[in-house]
């Protein structure tokens, strides 16, 4: 008895038009905000979208932006995919960061060949022990892991803190000494022009290729077999020798070293040096990316696109109304998102399946 | 003599400190013993903060001022009941999105209202009580005269007799326990759970209240975490009202032993952990168990 | 007599399925009412409207012989209904007066008032034969001091129609007879009692009338003087009962399992399973009959390395499974088909294909050192899907989309692809439509006579009796008695599973 399925119902198509419709919904009420403030809804929008889009230093900018939250967002999305919730990639991305500029200001004199792995490496070795923490409390006592994850978020900005204002900060600065020279990571505007004074980085593509991987990953090796069994009926893994506490232990591992990879950006990629307070709230938007994203690596990259337009975005049109109004749109998408999915999809198949009874009768 | 002033001078900014930590802390224990996670208090302190800020300028009173911040709170807070109770999304995620939202909208208002991205016109203080016989130890008399610690202290025990002794704390105990066996007995899960939210949402809005009056005005962000810690203490006092002001106590205690000692043996950020780290302790079961709400953070869906 | 309860043509549809299709039921006052069927039939799903937890999409429903309309728990509450549902509607964090007097609170300005409480509640225990610990949290009491909490939930309200569904389930035959007890002294005071079951010896034992249930229907009534057993079960299934499998004499082999002084304690530190042993030999099905709860699920369990049994033995094709890893027992020679499909046998969020491997997925035919081979899999599906008939015919359709009966296909095909000497199958037709239940009592007994070894637990006796070529009864974690073959009576087993026949001692392994 094989049915035929409306296109509507489609999971691609729902995929598509949910996260569609919720960003332009919150387009719609951040509207309402702007018109508050006395300006045109439109020419805002416009402003937002020309000055981000319109130009290589906007897209520049915008690329920039995107590239730490594709990296936390795979991290948010990974975990999911196992069932965990990580709303700890904040802390990750700060202990990762953190170590890749450690690791960086005392290896002067390596090679470059050498040098930007072992920076990429530290910097996954210190996101990923922040994941793995966690992760098995988790497998271990069953000790929640958004719990854990969000206190770990905030021991981990103490302790970098510490670091960056204490122990290994130039003085009377609250950020490292640079990283050695054959560590860096080249800028787009050192081969195009078009990008000159924008901090858009190669790292992009080491974003690129962490989606690729995550995709490949879950979707096509034995182990992400394993991790979506975990994640989507534990008790059905446990039943097949599957151990679900080694999948939680590493899942959250990976995730977090994908968290981590964040310094590739802004250390390797732009500073060159870890300072405090360097990445506001990337990890909390990382949710989010990973929510509108649907958890598919490659929604995360569109995702990270959007909100990373959003975040530069704020910049351009803070002559017009106050930045934060960016703020308000992303909150909004995410409760349309998290909303819609409930009330959208269920209202559509209600709509499909009295369609199809009157059909049948 | 001194040593006396000092103490209580120190129990003065330990009380200071644990104040909006307290109120929010309850008004986790009230959410979630309803079922709720409410990860919001964050947001709902900082809104709460503002609409106090705002109110108190606008009408010179503080009286208005306080009721503003209590009606910030619960308008936050009714947003995160509606998203979870009514539509049945995530609620932690509800959480995050709108301490998003309160960052964002307390900034571009304040950006409105005061022309400035970082904090608003100052206040007038909360007048507190003349208590003749201390008056000469002025942080004392001020932090005793304070109608707010003293209403703090009132609601931290009532709270426990709310929970424990009433029909209420009962009914609200099951629907975050057994929201089905609940509504087997005619007890209506949705309403209690609004309770438990909008409760945790008034209170959280106090808390906010509390750092308006404190600092004389708002300041962007000024919630500075104390959401998170709040929802720490609540583990750490195992969801119980005077068990999570207890530990707010232990959390103030440390701070401000933190700020009397500044440039000594531990290090500012290691003080900051403690709240954190107490908690992971507590979850991973390493002194007793701490159990959650048996329905914390699940929908109740009716038809199956 | 008057009627306490009149349903009048009540129909309740979900999304798919119609699970009350008309309905009509008349209880009378002060009568042990039963309503039987198999499961699914509708009869939760009817006494869950009358108690207000569903809204019919049609028909009246009378009270004493008045309409009225019940909105919820709330109102029925008021018209003097309880019910006692399958798993228990309690608060195990709270007191047992707690959750006695949850939502019927006797308060003072909003205070409880605990002690004039306690005292009524101990009245009212008392006058039922109802003792219960009234400080004790639910959560540290048994099942079956829960189910009297549940009554006294329903009597302190006042009810005068109390509602049973299946509540011997979970209970140990005394616990049971106690219920029963308990249930005639209700009648006796003038409680009008609605048991749903399926339990036919219940049935016949306490009801004074009869309604059976079929696919949403009601398919008869009857006075249960004036009837017996068979015409029940014939009116339940809807045909003769004699379930016959065609099925040759089994050709016994060497022994594939053997079971030795199993023995497992819970962490509540309770004996669920005590000193079991059994063997099973090539070529043969052994049967386990008994009561749900009496270890049955444990037993299954330990074999299949889902859990640590306290002590003993389990030997799988010579090999001691005593520390090896679930996936190491698959290695070993096991094939299991759980008892729960939807919460272990299946990923229903995964497609039919990656079903089909789940356990094997390590196997050099699906995936090498990293990958998963996406052919292997793809070809594997094709070749189960057409082998069991599984429909829709789509290795890419998840398993959610599938039916009951698909969704066990697909456990079976993985099951038995995988080639292993001994076959667990737990409750292997529950859930599943006729069609599909002959279709699998074909494949296991085509199994056996391939020269496997099948332990088969079922709930259902027929099953076991026209399926097994041994059978082993347990009951309260002892096997108390091994058949060795088929030729038994349904009621001579049924003395066994209740323990009125050989309590206490261990069975001598045949």
């Amino acid at each position: 008895m094989a049915r035929q399925r409306h296109w509507l119902e489609h999971p691609v198509t729902q995929n598509f038009l949910v996260p569609i419709l919720a960003v332009v919904l919150s387009f719609s009420v951040g509207a309402i905000f702007i018109a508050i403030v006395g300006q045109n809804p439109i020419e805002v929008y416009y402003v937002l979208f020309s000055q981000t889009l319109g130009n290589e230093y906007g897209i520049g900018q915008l690329l920039f932006k995107t590239t730490p939250l594709i990296f936390t967002g795979l991290s948010v999305a990974i975990c999911f995919k196992a069932g965990l919730f990580n709303i700890g990639a904040e802390g990750q991305l700060q202990i990762g960061a953190f170590l890749t500029a450690l690791v960086g200001m005392y290896t002067f004199g390596v090679p470059a060949y050498l040098e930007v792995p072992l920076l990429i490496l530290a910097g996954m070795v210190g996101g990923g022990i922040w994941g793995f923490i966690p992760g098995y409390l988790k497998a271990k006592t069953g000790a929640h892991e958004v719990i854990n994850t969000i206190m770990l978020n905030f021991v981990a900005l103490a302790l970098v803190s510490y670091f960056a204002t204490n122990l290994f900060n130039v003085p009377a600065t609250v950020h490292t000494p640079p990283i050695a020279p054959s560590g860096k990571i080249p800028r787009f505007d050192a081969f195009l022009s078009g990008f000159e004074g924008s901090p858009v980085n190669f790292s992009i593509f080491i974003a690129i290729a962490a989606c690729i991987f995550v995709w490949y990953y879950v979707q096509r090796t034995k182990l992400g077999y394993e991790l979506r069994v975990v994640g989507l009926n534990s008790k059905a893994a446990e039943y097949g020798g599957i151990s679900v506490a080694k999948n939680l232990i590493l899942s959250m591992t990976i995730g977090g070293a994908l968290a981590g990879l964040v310094g590739t950006n802004y250390v390797m990629g732009y500073k060159y040096y870890f300072e405090e307070g360097f990445s506001a709230e990337t990890g909390f938007m990382a949710i989010a990316v990973a929510l509108l994203g649907n958890n598919n690596p490659f929604g995360v990259i569109l995702a990270a696109l959007l909100f990373g337009m959003l975040e530069y975005g704020g910049l351009v049109i803070n002559t017009m109304v106050p930045k934060e109004l960016v703020n308000i749109l992303q909150a909004i998408v995410i409760i349309f998102v998290i909303s819609s999915n409930k009330i959208f999809r269920k209202t559509l198949n209600n709509f499909l399946k009295t369609r199809r009874l009157s059909i049948e009768q | 003599m001194i040593g006396q002033i000092f103490s209580l001078a120190f129990l003065a900014q330990t009380i200071r400190i644990s104040v909006p930590y307290a109120l929010a802390s309850l008004g986790g224990v009230y959410s979630e013993r309803g079922g709720v996670v409410n990860i919001a208090l964050e947001g709902i302190i900082l809104n709460g903060a503002f609409c106090t800020a705002v109110g108190t300028y606008y009408t010179g009173s503080p009286l208005v001022g306080i009721l503003c911040g209590v009606a910030g709170g619960l308008f936050t807070a009714l947003i995160h009941a509606i998203v979870s109770i009514n539509i049945k999304a995530d609620q932690i995620i509800s959480g995050i999105a709108i301490n998003l939202f309160a960052v964002g909208i307390t900034k571009f208002v304040l950006g409105i209202l005061f022309h400035s991205s970082s904090n608003s016109a100052r206040i007038r203080g909360l007048p507190h009580i003349y208590l003749g016989f201390i008056e000469h130890q002025r942080d004392v008399a001020h932090l005793l005269g304070n109608p707010m610690v003293l209403g703090t202290i009132a609601i931290v025990i009532a709270s426990q007799v709310i929970l424990f002794k009433t029909r209420f704390g009962l009914r609200l105990r099951s629907v975050g326990e057994n929201p089905e066996a609940a509504d087997t007995v005619g007890i209506s899960v949705n309403r209690y759970r609004y309770y438990g939210v909008l409760i945790s949402g008034a209170l959280a809005g106090l808390a906010g209240a509390w750092l308006a009056f404190d600092q004389h005005s708002f300041t962007d962000g000024m919630s500075a975490g104390r959401g998170y810690i709040a929802l720490a203490a609540m583990i750490v006092g195992k969801w119980n009202p005077l068990g999570a002001a207890a530990a707010c106590l232990l959390f103030g205690l440390a701070e401000s032993l933190q700020i009397q000692s500044q440039g000594g043996a531990l290090p500012t950020q290691f003080i900051q952990m403690i709240p954190y780290v107490a908690t992971i302790v507590v979850l991973a079961g390493f002194i007793g168990k701490a159990v959650a709400p048996g329905a914390d953070g699940v929908p109740y869906e009716k038809e199956k | 007599m008057p009627y306490a309860i009149q349903l009048i043509n009540i129909t309740k549809r979900f999304a798919r399925t119609v699970a009350n299709d008309n309905v009509r039921l008349a209880v009378l006052d002060g009568s042990i009412h039963a309503l039987v069927g198999e499961n699914g039939a509708g009869k939760t799903t009817l006494m869950e409207v009358l108690y207000g937890l569903y809204q019919p999409d049609s028909g009246k429903i009378k009270i004493h012989e008045n309409e009225v309309t019940i909105r919820s728990p709330h109102d029925s509450i008021k018209l003097g209904i309880g019910m006692v549902h399958q798993h228990f509607m309690l608060v195990p964090t709270l007191t047992i007066l707690e959750n006695i007097i949850l939502g019927a609170e006797d308060a003072k300005h909003g205070f409880l008032n605990l002690s004039r409480t306690t005292s009524r509640i101990a009245e009212l225990a008392d006058s039922f034969s109802l003792s219960v610990p009234l400080n004790e949290r639910v959560q540290d009491v048994g099942v079956g001091i829960q189910q009297r909490v549940e009554i006294l939930k329903a009597i302190y309200r006042r009810a005068d129609i109390l509602i049973l569904d299946e509540p011997t389930a979970v209970l140990t035959p005394q616990e049971s007879t106690q219920l029963f007890g308990i249930l005639s002294e209700l009648k006796q005071q003038g409680k009008t009692i609605v048991l749903i079951t399926h339990k036919l010896n219940e049935v016949m034992a306490i009801s004074e009338h009869v309604s059976v249930m079929r696919k949403g229907k009601i398919a008869g009534e009857l006075d249960t003087a004036e009837t017996n057993p068979q015409e029940i079960a014939q009116l339940m299934v809807g045909r003769p009962v004699l379930l016959k499998v065609e099925k040759d004499k089994s050709k016994t082999g060497h022994p594939v399992l053997s079971v030795n002084d199993l023995s497992y304690v819970d962490r509540r530190g309770i004996a669920i399973l005590k000193d079991v042993s059994l063997e099973v030999s090539s070529g043969e099905i052994l049967g386990i009959a008994g009561i749900e709860g009496n270890g049955q699920t444990q037993l299954v369990e330990a074999i299949t390395g889902l859990l640590k049994p306290t002590s003993g033995t389990i030997m799988l094709n010579g090999i001691n499974l005593g520390d090896l890893s679930v996936s190491q027992i698959f290695e070993s020679g096991l094939a299991h088909i759980p008892e729960d499909r939807i919460k272990r046998g299946l990923v229903v969020d995964l497609p039919i294909k990656e079903n089909l491997i789940l356990g094997m997925h390590t196997r050099n035919e699906f995936s090498s050192r990293l990958s998963m081979k996406l052919s292997g899999i793809e070809q594997n599906a094709k070749l189960l899907i057409e082998k069991y008939d599984v429909r829709p015919p789509n290795p890419d359709a998840l398993a959610r989309e599938l039916s009951g009966g698909n969704q066990q296909k697909v456990i079976i095909a993985r099951e038995l692809s995988r080639n292993s000497k001994l076959i667990v199958a737990s409750q292997p037709t529950r859930g599943v439509d006729i069609g599909g239940t002959e279709f699998i009592h074909r494949t296991l007994v085509s199994e056996r006579d391939n020269g496997k070894a099948i332990l088969l637990i079922s709930a259902d006796l027929t099953e076991i009796l026209s399926l097994s070529d041994r059978i082993a009864v347990i009951y309260d974690g002892r096997i108390v008695k091994v058949f060795s073959d088929n030729k038994v009576e349904e009621s001579e087993l049924g003395l066994y599973m209740t323990g009125t026949k050989g309590n206490g001692k261990t069975a001598a392994l045949a």
